[in-house]
C-alpha cells in the first residue's frame, strides 16, 4: 500500500497564555479577564483531545502543478513553499467534538466564555500543530517548511475535499467536512508540510 | 437455520478486513473501494469465499461507503446489487461446512450530523434507509451497521435499518484510547441506547488492537443483554520497507479473541489489518469454547449522548424547572421563543446537581409538537444531561423521541387503555424509561393496593409489547396532604409495595405534597427523605430548594452512599451560607446606584443581578435603566471604541448588564411595556456553522435596547426573508466566517431587497470586509458588534 496514514493522539501540549489572550484581542489583560481565561481553562481541560492523522508522500512539482502522491493540486504559492521538497507530510488534527459542545453551550449562556473558549481552541491546536511537526522533525531529522492548508495564498479551499478523501479523516480522527468546505468538529486544521531533502 | 437461531447458540464467526486487502491488490487512494464491486468482482468475491472458507459464519458485503452522498442512485443500486451478487457467489463457491449468512455492511456517512456538523437527523436516516432498502431487496440475511463514532448517526442507521427491514441488526462502533468514542459516548451509553431500540447484538470495532479493546468489552459485557460482538485492528499499522503491516500477528490475535470469548464475547471477527488467516486462526484456537449464555441485566438505564444514568441505590434528582406551570417568565420565553433563557434553566440546573432535566414545554399558545423538538435539539447542544420527554401529547412525544440522541425517560404512561396503546408502542420503537402514573379510567385509587394493583397490569400489559419492566418507573402519586392527611401515607405505602413486590424503580413529583401549605420547602423535604427510606429511587424536584439539597446529601450521606461524607461535607455548608445570605447583601441604599454601574463595569455578573433585585424595590425600572445600566454600558462601550477595553470585557459587562435587564424584565412583565428601539434579525447564514460571533452581536444589540430576534446557524436565505416580512425588521444582520458562505449571504441580500425592500442589512465576520459587503450588496459592514450598535443606531 502506497499511501499509510497513521493517527496519533497526543497529551496536553504546553499552554501558552499569551497566545490565548491575543486569539482573545486583548492587548493587556486586566484581573477580570485573567480570571475569566483561568476559569475557562479550566472548563476546556476536560473537553479537549488531541488528535491527529497524517501521510507521508513523495512530492514533485512541474508546470505550476504539485504532486503530492496521488493529489495533484495547481498552486503556484505551494509549489514555492514545496521548493527543494522531495517528500511532505499531509496531516490533519482536531480537538474533538467535545469541545465544540463546550463552546456551544456557552455560547448561549455567556459569549464572553465562549469567546475565550474559542481563543483557547485557537491555541490550543496551533500548539497541537506545533508539537506534530516538531516530532516529524525529530524522526526526519529535517527543519520542516512552514504548514501550508488549503485556502492560503492560490491553493484552493476545494483542495480540502481532496485533502479528506486520502486521509480518511471522519474514520481517523472523528473529523468532518460539511458541503461548504467548514471543518467540524471547528477547531481543526489540514496542511501540507514539505520535508527539505537533505543536501548530504 | 435462522440467524437469529444460529446466533443464540453459537459462537458467530464474522469476516475480517476489507479495504486493507483491496489496497494491497492495487486500489489506488481516493477511489471508491465499493466500486470494484462492479469493476473487479473477481477479486472481492475471491476475499468473500477465503473468508468463509477460513471459517466465517457472515461476510460483509463490500459496502462501506455505499450511500447516496458518495454515489448516484442508479450507481448506488448497481453497487449494493453486484455487492450481495459477489457474497452469494462466494458463499456458492465456499467448500466450507458452516453455517453461512451476508451481511449488508453500513459505515459511517462522512458527515457529522447537525448540530455539530451538517447533516440533518432526519436526512440521515433517509440516506441509510435508501442502502438499507437495497440490501434487502437484493437479499442480505442481516445487516451490520460499524465503525460509527457518533452516537447520533448510529441512532440514525439503526432506525433506518428498523423502519426498512426485519433483518437482524449488528451495531458496532469504534472506541478510542479514552474508552469512548469519538463524540464522548461510553460503551453504556451504547448499550442503553442500542438494547432500547432492538438490537440484536452490538459491540466494538476497529480503531485498536484486541487487548487495547478489553475494558470496552467489559464495559460492554456488563451492562448488554444482547449477545456483545468485537471485531478488533490487528494492532496498529505500520511501514516496514514501503509496507504497510500490523503489529498483532494472527496467533496473538487468536489468543486475544479466546480470551474475549471466555468472558463472553459471542460474535469475533477482525477489522482493519485482519486477512482470512486471521478469521483460520481465531476459528481453530476457539473451536469448541462453549458459548456464554447472555443473560437478562436488570439495569434500568436513560442515557444521553455521553453517558448514562443507573437507577439503583443512589437517589437520582430529576430537575422539574423546565415547565412553564406557574412560571410567568418561564411562559414569556415560551410564547417569545426565547430558547436561551430556557437552556439556562437546563444548565443551571445541572449546576445545581441534578442528574436528569424534565422537559415540559407544553402551552395554549404553542405548537407544543414543534417546541419540544426544537428546545430538546437545542437542549441536547448544551447539556450532556439525559432528559425526561415530559408531554401527554403523542405526537409530541414521538417526534421529540426520534430526535433524542440516546435513551429518554419518558413522562408519562399512565394505567388507562387508551394512554398505554399509545405510549408502548413509541417506547418498544425507539427505547426509553417510561413513568407509569398509577392512575386508570376510575381515577386515583386512594388505597395503597389499589395503585399497586395498577401498577401491575401495567407491567403486564408492556410485556406484551416487548418492554421489560425494568425500563418502567412507576410513580404513585404524591397528593397533598392539606385535603387528606392520609395523603402521604398511601402514596409511601404504594411505593414501597411496587419496589419490593414487582421490583420496579420508582419516582415522585415530591413538591405536590405541600400545596396549598406554607413553608412547602420543609414539607417536601422531609416527605422526600421519607419517600427515599421506603425505597423511592428518583424524585422531581426543583434543585433551587436548599431544602431538598440538603436532604438529598444527608440522606446519602446517612445510608452510606458518600464515600468520606465527601460530597456532603462540599456541598451542605454551601446551601446554608446561601440561605443565609440575602439579608447580608442588603446595604446602605445610597450605595446601590454606584455599585451597579461598577458591577457592570467589571462584569460581575451575579452581583450586578443582586444589586437590580434590591434597587428595584424602590427605583423605577425606566430609571434603572437610564441612570444607572446605560451609563455603565456607554463607558465600557466607549472605552471598547477608543481600544482601552478589549473584547473580552466589554462582553463581560455585556452579560452583567444583560442579567439586571433580566431582572427588570421579570418586574415588566404583563405590565405591556416594550421599551424596544427597533426590530433587528440576526442569523448566520446557510451553510455556515459558526455563531461564536453572531451571539456576541445579539448580546451587544440587545444590551442598548434593541429587539432581536435570532434565527441561529445555518439558515436558508427564504426563512429568514420569511421572518423579516412577518416582524417587519428594521434591520437584518447576517453573519458568515467562511468564504464559502458568503454566497448564501448574497442570495439572502438579494432575496430580501426584492422581498422586504424597506429592510436594511448590516453584515459581519470573519472573511468580510467592506469592500466585500459592497459587492455582495449589504447596505452596511460592520467589523464588530459595537460598529453594529453604532449603525443600528445611526439608521433605526
Amino acid at each position: 500500500m502506497r499511501n499509510l496514514v497513521l493517527s496519533r493522539v497526543y497529551g496536553e501540549p504546553a499552554i501558552c497564555e499569551n497566545e490565548i489572550l491575543r486569539y482573545a484581542g486583548c492587548k493587556e489583560a486586566n484581573d477580570a479577564t485573567l480570571a475569566l481565561m483561568k476559569d475557562c481553562l479550566k472548563k476546556a481541560k476536560e473537553a479537549l483531545s488531541y488528535r491527529v492523522c497524517f501521510c507521508k508522500l513523495p512530492v514533485t512539482v512541474a508546470d505550476g502543478v504539485c504532486a503530492i502522491g496521488d493529489l495533484k493540486f495547481r498552486s503556484k504559492d505551494l509549489a514555492i513553499n514545496l521548493n527543494g521538497c522531495d517528500e511532505a507530510i499531509l496531516f490533519a488534527a482536531t480537538l474533538g467534538a467535545p469541545f465544540d459542545r463546550l463552546i456551544a453551550k456557552h455560547s448561549h449562556l455567556s459569549p464572553s466564555v465562549a469567546h475565550m473558549l474559542d481563543a483557547i481552541g485557537t491555541e490550543r491546536i496551533e500548539a497541537l500543530c506545533d508539537a506534530f511537526c516538531s516530532d516529524i522533525e525529530a524522526e526526519t531529522g529535517a527543519a520542516l517548511k512552514p504548514r501550508f492548508s488549503a485556502g492560503y495564498g492560490d491553493l484552493s479551499i476545494e483542495a480540502q475535499r481532496q485533502i479528506f478523501a486520502l486521509l480518511g479523516c471522519e474514520k481517523q480522527i472523528g473529523l468532518t467536512l460539511t458541503d461548504s468546505l467548514i471543518m467540524a468538529p471547528s477547531k481543526s486544521v489540514t496542511a501540507i508540510v514539505g520535508i527539505p531533502t537533505s543536501k548530504t | 437455520m435462522s440467524f437469529k437461531e444460529f446466533l443464540s447458540k453459537n459462537i458467530v464467526y464474522l469476516d475480517g478486513g476489507m479495504g486493507t486487502l483491496l489496497q494491497k491488490q492495487g486500489l489506488p487512494s481516493g477511489e471508491h473501494p465499493e466500486r470494484w464491486n462492479i469493476t473487479h468482482p473477481d477479486v472481492i468475491v475471491k476475499i468473500h469465499r477465503d473468508y468463509f472458507d477460513k471459517g466465517s459464519n457472515i461476510v460483509c458485503t463490500n459496502t462501506f461507503g455505499a450511500n447516496g452522498i458518495k454515489f448516484s442512485d442508479e450507481e448506488l443500486e448497481n453497487i449494493i446489487k453486484a455487492a450481495v451478487e459477489n457474497a452469494k457467489k462466494a458463499r456458492q463457491q465456499s467448500s466450507c461446512k458452516k453455517e453461512k449468512f451476508i451481511a449488508l455492511d453500513i459505515g459511517p456517512s462522512g458527515k457529522l450530523l447537525k448540530p455539530l456538523g451538517d447533516l440533518d437527523f432526519e436526512d440521515a436516516v433517509t440516506l441509510f434507509a435508501k442502502t438499507v432498502k437495497l440490501g434487502v431487496k437484493h437479499g442480505v440475511d442481516l445487516i451490520v451497521i460499524e465503525t460509527m463514532t457518533d452516537s447520533y448517526e448510529t441512532k440514525a442507521a439503526l432506525l433506518a435499518a428498523k423502519e426498512n427491514s426485519d433483518l437482524p441488526v449488528i451495531v458496532t462502533n469504534a472506541y478510542g484510547e479514552d474508552g469512548k468514542l469519538m463524540t464522548g459516548a461510553t460503551p453504556c451509553t451504547m448499550v442503553a441506547m442500542l438494547e432500547g431500540m432492538g438490537v440484536d447484538a452490538l459491540g466494538a470495532n476497529c480503531s485498536l488492537g484486541p487487548k487495547q479493546l478489553m475494558s470496552v468489552a467489559d464495559e460492554l459485557l456488563k451492562y448488554a443483554s444482547v449477545p456483545v460482538v468485537m471485531n478488533p485492528n490487528a494492532g496498529l499499522p505500520k511501514s516496514v520497507g514501503g509496507n504497510t503491516v500490523f503489529d498483532v500477528l494472527p496467533d496473538e490475535f487468536a489468543d486475544d479473541i479466546a480470551t474475549l470469548i471466555q468472558k463472553g464475547v459471542r460474535v469475533v471477527g477482525g477489522c482493519c489489518g485482519t486477512t482470512p488467516e486471521y478469521i483460520g486462526a481465531v476459528c481453530n484456537k476457539t473451536e469448541g469454547i462453549a458459548p456464554k449464555t447472555c443473560e437478562n441485566k436488570n439495569y434500568t438505564l436513560v442515557s444521553s449522548y455521553t453517558h448514562a444514568v443507573l437507577f439503583g441505590d443512589s437517589p437520582i434528582l430529576i430537575g422539574e424547572r423546565i415547565n412553564p406551570t406557574g412560571k410567568k417568565r418561564f411562559k414569556q420565553a415560551l410564547i417569545d421563543n426565547d430558547l436561551d433563557y430556557i437552556l439556562s434553566e437546563g444548565i443551571s440546573q445541572q449546576e445545581k446537581g441534578v442528574h436528569i432535566l424534565d422537559v415540559n414545554v407544553g402551552l395554549p399558545e404553542v405548537d407544543e409538537a414543534l417546541m419540544l423538538e426544537k428546545v430538546l435539539s437545542e437542549l441536547q447542544s448544551v447539556s450532556d444531561l439525559p432528559l425526561q420527554i415530559d408531554t401527554s401529547d403523542t405526537e409530541a412525544m414521538e417526534k421529540a423521541l426520534r430526535r433524542y440522541n440516546g435513551k429518554a425517560m419518558i413522562n408519562s404512561v399512565n394505567g388507562k387503555s387508551e394512554s398505554m396503546s399509545a405510549v408502548f408502542p413509541l417506547v418498544k420503537k425507539y427505547g426509553g424509561v417510561v413513568v407509569a402514573l398509577t392512575l386508570d379510567e376510575q381515577g386515583i385509587p386512594d388505597s395503597a393496593e389499589g395503585r399497586f394493583q395498577i401498577a401491575s397490569r401495567i407491567v403486564n400489559e408492556a410485556a406484551k409489547y416487548g418492554i421489560d419492566k425494568k425500563d418502567i418507573v412507576f410513580d404513585t402519586l404524591a397528593m397533598t396532604i392539606s385535603a387528606d392527611n392520609k395523603a402521604a401515607t398511601v402514596t409511601l405505602d404504594a411505593l414501597e409495595k411496587i419496589k419490593k413486590q414487582l421490583g420496579c424503580h420508582t419516582s415522585l413529583g415530591v413538591s405536590n405534597v405541600s400545596f396549598g401549605l406554607p413553608n412547602r420547602d420543609a414539607v417536601n423535604s422531609v416527605f422526600f427523605t421519607m419517600a427515599l427510606e421506603k425505597g423511592l429511587s428518583a424524585a422531581i424536584m426543583n434543585p433551587y430548594s436548599a431544602d431538598m439539597m440538603k436532604s438529598y446529601y444527608t440522606y446519602k450521606a446517612l445510608k452510606g452512599l458518600d464515600e468520606n461524607c465527601s460530597d456532603y461535607v462540599e456541598k451542605v455548608p454551601q446551601l446554608i451560607s446561601v440561605a443565609a445570605t440575602p439579608a447580608e447583601a442588603v446595604k446602605n441604599r445610597e450605595d446601590f446606584g454606584s455599585d451597579l454601574q461598577k458591577a457592570i463595569i467589571k462584569g460581575f455578573k451575579d452581583k450586578a443581578k443582586e444589586l437590580t433585585k434590591q434597587l428595584i424595590k424602590s427605583t423605577s425600572p425606566l430609571d434603572l435603566v437610564n441612570s444607572e445600566i446605560i451609563p455603565a454600558l456607554n463607558t465600557v462601550g466607549i472605552g471598547f471604541e477608543n481600544k482601552t477595553v478589549y473584547l473580552p470585557q466589554l462582553l463581560m459587562s455585556a452579560e452583567a448588564a444583560k442579567s439586571a435587564f433580566e431582572v427588570i424584565k421579570e418586574g415588566m412583565l404583563g405590565s405591556g411595556a416594550n421599551q424596544s428601539k427597533g426590530k433587528i434579525l440576526i442569523a448566520t447564514v446557510e451553510g455556515d456553522i459558526h455563531d461564536i460571533g453572531k451571539n456576541i452581536v445579539k448580546l451587544i444589540l440587545e444590551n442598548y435596547g434593541f429587539g432581536v430576534v435570532d434565527l441561529g446557524k445555518d439558515v436558508p436565505a427564504e426563512k429568514i426573508v420569511e421572518k423579516a416580512i412577518e416582524l417587519h425588521a428594521d434591520v437584518v444582520g447576517l453573519s458568515a466566517l467562511m468564504t464559502t458562505t458568503v454566497p448564501s449571504m448574497e442570495r439572502t441580500i438579494a432575496l430580501l431587497k426584492d422581498s422586504a425592500p424597506w429592510c436594511k442589512t448590516i453584515v459581519g465576520g470573519a472573511v468580510l470586509t467592506q469592500a466585500y459587503a459592497d459587492k455582495i450588496g449589504a447596505d452596511y459592514y460592520a467589523k464588530d458588534a459595537m460598529e453594529a450598535v453604532r449603525i443600528a443606531e445611526r439608521i433605526i
